[in-house]
Formats: C-alpha cells, sequence, structure tokens
C-alpha cells in the first residue's frame, strides 16, 4: 500500500484528535464505506478512545427515542456535557437507499456547537445498528465528546446489538404497547438497563409502567434491579431524573467498559466482521457455480445446505 | 438507476432542506422519496432551517450534494448560504435548488456557486442524473482517485 494513504490518513486523525469536526465527519465516512484509509485511522484512533461515556437507545419505531434524545441532550448540556449522537436509520431493502430523519426531531441543537449529530443509514444490517456503528462510536469518543448517544433503529424484539456497545442501555416504550405477555417475552426488554415508559401524558403511561415493573418480578433476584422510569419527552418531564440514573448506572463501570472490553465481547465482534467479510466474497463469486448449485436444487438433486456448504468451500478455497 | 450499490461503492449522501420563511415541504419530500428510491442517503429536514444550522449539519454528515427546496423567494437566500459554506471550508459540497426561481435570478444563483437550478417541470430522473453526475467524484473515497 501506498504511503500517501499512511500520510492521509495520520494527517485526519491529528486534525481528529485535535478537535476538528470536519475531520471527524470525513473520517467517519471512510470508516463507513470500508475504505482502505478506514483501518489505519481506527488503528491510530484506538489508543484515545475508551474515555467517554457510551449511551444507547432502543425501542418500537414511533416511542419517541429521537425526541427524547433531544431532550437528553438538553440535560447533559446542562450540565456542561458535550455530546455526540450517531442515530441509525434503515436503509431500503430495494434500493439502498434510505431516508435519515432522526435529526429533524433535535433541530434545537443545530447550531450549538457541543453537540454533533451524525445520521448513519443500516446499510442493509440487521439487529438495530449499523455494521460500522461501534467504529463510528471509537471516533466519536477519541474525538473528545464527553457524551456518546446511540440511537437504533426503531427495533423490534431482537435488535439488541446495542449492548455490545453502550455502556449503558436505555430501552424505551410507549404506553399501550401490548400486554404483559408482551413484557415477558424473550428480547428487547430483556437488555434493558434502564426502561423508559415515554409519553407518560398518555391515559395508559402507569399501567406500562406496572406491567413493566411485574415482569420484572417474575425475574431472578439479580436481573430484578432495572429502574423504570417515566418520561415526557416533548416537555422534557422525568428527563433530568432519567439522565441522573444513567449517569448512576455508568458509575458501575470505573472505568468505561470499552477501554478494556472482555473477550467474550470482541469475540462476538470479531466473528460478526467476519461474517460481514464472507457474505461479500459470497454476493461476488463465482455466478456460473451459483446458477449451477439453483438448477441441482430445484430438481431435487441437491439439499440447499448442502449447496450452501459446496458454495462456502469454493469461497474459502 | 434503481439498483441497489455495489457493496464497496459509497451510496450518494443528500441534504434536502429549506431555508427561509416558506413551509411548502411536498416538492422537496417527493424528491427525498424519489432519491432513496436510486439509492442515495438522504437526510430530510423540515423547512425554515437557519442557514447556519444548515452548514453544521452539512459539515457533521459530510454529504457529496445539498438540494434546496426554495418556492417563495427564499432563493434569494442561497447565496448567503454558499458564502458560509465557503467560510467553513465545504465548498467542495455541490449545491442545487429546485422550486419558483424566476428566470431573471437564476444567474445570481448559479454566479454563486449552484450547479443546477431545477424549473418547474423538471422530470425526477432527470434531477436525479445530474445528482449522481455531480456527486460522482466525491463518491469515491479521497485515496482511491
Amino acid at each position: 500500500m501506498s504511503t500517501a494513504v499512511d500520510d492521509a490518513a495520520a494527517e485526519l486523525v491529528e486534525r481528529l484528535l485535535g478537535g476538528q469536526r470536519a475531520a471527524l465527519a470525513r473520517a467517519i465516512t471512510h470508516v463507513e464505506s470500508g475504505a482502505a484509509i478506514a483501518r489505519r485511522i481506527l488503528q491510530a484512533v484506538q489508543p484515545g478512545a475508551g474515555t467517554a461515556r457510551v449511551i444507547g437507545f432502543t425501542g418500537a419505531p414511533g416511542v419517541g427515542k429521537s425526541s427524547l434524545i433531544n431532550a437528553v441532550i438538553r440535560e447533559f448540556r446542562s450540565r456542561s456535557k458535550t455530546v455526540a449522537v450517531a442515530a441509525v436509520d434503515p436503509s431500503s431493502p430495494i434500493s439502498g437507499g434510505a431516508i435519515l430523519g432522526d435529526r429533524l426531531r433535535m433541530g434545537e441543537h443545530g447550531t450549538d456547537d457541543g453537540v454533533f449529530i451524525r445520521s448513519i443509514s443500516s446499510r442493509g444490517h440487521l439487529g438495530g445498528i449499523s455494521a460500522t456503528t461501534a467504529q463510528v462510536v471509537d471516533l466519536m469518543d477519541a474525538a473528545g465528546w464527553n457524551v456518546v448517544i446511540i440511537e437504533t433503529v426503531g427495533a423490534g424484539q431482537s435488535e439488541v446489538e446495542i449492548t455490545q456497545i453502550a455502556d449503558v442501555s436505555v430501552v424505551v416504550c410507549a404506553p399501550g404497547l401490548g400486554d404483559d405477555v408482551q413484557a415477558i417475552k424473550a428480547g428487547i426488554l430483556e437488555i434493558a438497563d434502564v426502561l423508559v415508559v415515554n409519553k407518560a401524558d398518555q391515559p395508559m403511561a402507569d399501567e406500562t409502567r406496572k406491567q413493566l415493573v411485574a415482569m420484572l418480578g417474575l425475574r431472578r433476584a439479580e436481573r430484578r434491579n432495572v429502574p423504570v422510569l417515566t418520561t415526557v419527552a416533548t416537555t422534557g418531564e422525568g428527563v433530568d431524573r432519567l439522565v441522573s440514573v444513567v449517569e448512576q448506572q455508568c458509575q458501575r463501570y470505573p472505568t468505561p467498559k470499552r477501554g478494556q472490553r472482555p473477550h467474550k465481547r470482541l469475540q462476538t465482534l470479531i466473528a460478526q466482521a467476519a461474517a460481514r467479510q464472507l457474505q461479500e466474497r459470497l454476493a461476488t463469486s463465482n455466478e456460473a457455480m451459483i446458477h449451477d448449485l439453483c438448477t441441482r436444487v430445484s430438481r431435487g438433486e441437491l439439499s440447499i445446505d448442502s449447496a450452501a456448504r459446496t458454495l462456502l468451500d469454493a469461497v474459502l478455497k | 438507476m434503481n439498483h441497489p450499490q455495489e457493496p464497496t461503492a459509497r451510496p450518494i449522501k443528500i441534504l434536502i432542506t429549506k431555508i427561509g420563511l416558506d413551509g411548502h415541504d411536498r416538492g422537496s419530500r417527493v424528491v427525498a422519496a424519489h432519491l432513496r428510491d436510486a439509492g442515495m442517503e438522504v437526510v430530510y429536514t423540515p423547512p425554515w432551517q437557519e442557514i447556519n444550522a444548515v452548514v453544521k449539519l452539512a459539515l457533521e454528515e459530510d454529504v457529496d450534494v445539498i438540494g434546496l427546496s426554495c418556492l417563495a423567494t427564499d432563493h434569494l437566500l442561497v447565496p448567503k448560504l454558499m458564502q458560509a459554506l465557503r467560510d467553513q471550508g465545504l465548498a467542495h459540497i455541490k449545491v442545487v435548488v429546485g422550486g419558483i426561481v424566476p428566470d431573471e435570478d437564476e444567474a445570481l444563483l448559479l454566479d454563486a456557486g449552484v450547479s443546477r437550478v431545477f424549473h418547474p417541470g423538471s422530470s425526477l430522473d432527470d434531477i436525479t442524473q445530474t445528482i449522481t453526475d455531480l456527486a460522482g467524484p466525491a463518491a469515491v473515497p479521497d485515496e482511491d482517485r
């Protein structure tokens, strides 16, 4: 590889560490697109990462995640913290394009230099975030932002990857979403470090809060201790308490845990990266062979599993 | 045009927004949806954006192109926006304007650095193609140029 790329990476990282917003923005673009320069950038910022508090917000579409984050930013700003936001929106499964509209609910911070908001397309990745969100967070962290907030796509019951990145995961619910059976199902509610019932000015809010508390009561004792809070994002009600609880939860880790990430978590991240690389290679592999496999499977000569194994063997060879 | 991008290519990133006091956002929504369907990543904002907010947003999102919808003399603010972009070192971002721009004002916008003005009757395909051409070189990561 040319040293020109090395020089470009070093120059960009120097500006990023110096607090230049444009450098952070450009570094994120490189990392998102997986350019050759991205690896060098990430390598160079690693030592600087690990001091930001990373907070994840997840929940179903329409529960008010963006509006709540808007209010949470306001609260952190009043506590003199700088805030960077990575807001993930879904990409179209048809065209690959995306409408990135999360930040339109955060407009009140539109000219505040203590706030950096970046919209991220999931680019086909499932799990609630994009494949490179963890790296984007590292960049924001290294660039010196005190608090990094991740907003997932409107998540259903299984988009739980956020726990692999965030120090604290906040699961946002809205009043009247389902009965108490929904509340004891496996999935998104289980990953919550903090549960929030937003839109608490609506009639069903207290009912929903009680259902969540009852759900926690059915858990094993050591997993019962999850605060259930109520907020009204549009008025800011309950947001100061939410931020205090989140900050308390962060204290569980004497130093933020990404600085000393457990190997189990890194193992997951590495396996995901490997799966991504494999998928890219599969997508660009031998068309003639895939055509042949399809023909044999449709004739009933081959099972889908054995066809997959044949393809894998060919790609990994 | 309507194909997903290759996994290694970066999708074009565009900001669709409105400055000034006009609130008619039907046009910007139609264009935003069409560009999404053409595989672009579209950062969309409601109308009434301040120029400073648009500049900050374009910088943080690292967009290739800004598309402004101007229907009620807001196009007269565009030269101010162009200057603000240059002041922030964002001269590389291409700017297009669509909507109601009197013919005699078009030169004013082009002189200020606007790449293209789309008048009533412009086709969505023309808009998409123009934006794709404008973003072309920028869509390739720096070191591969």
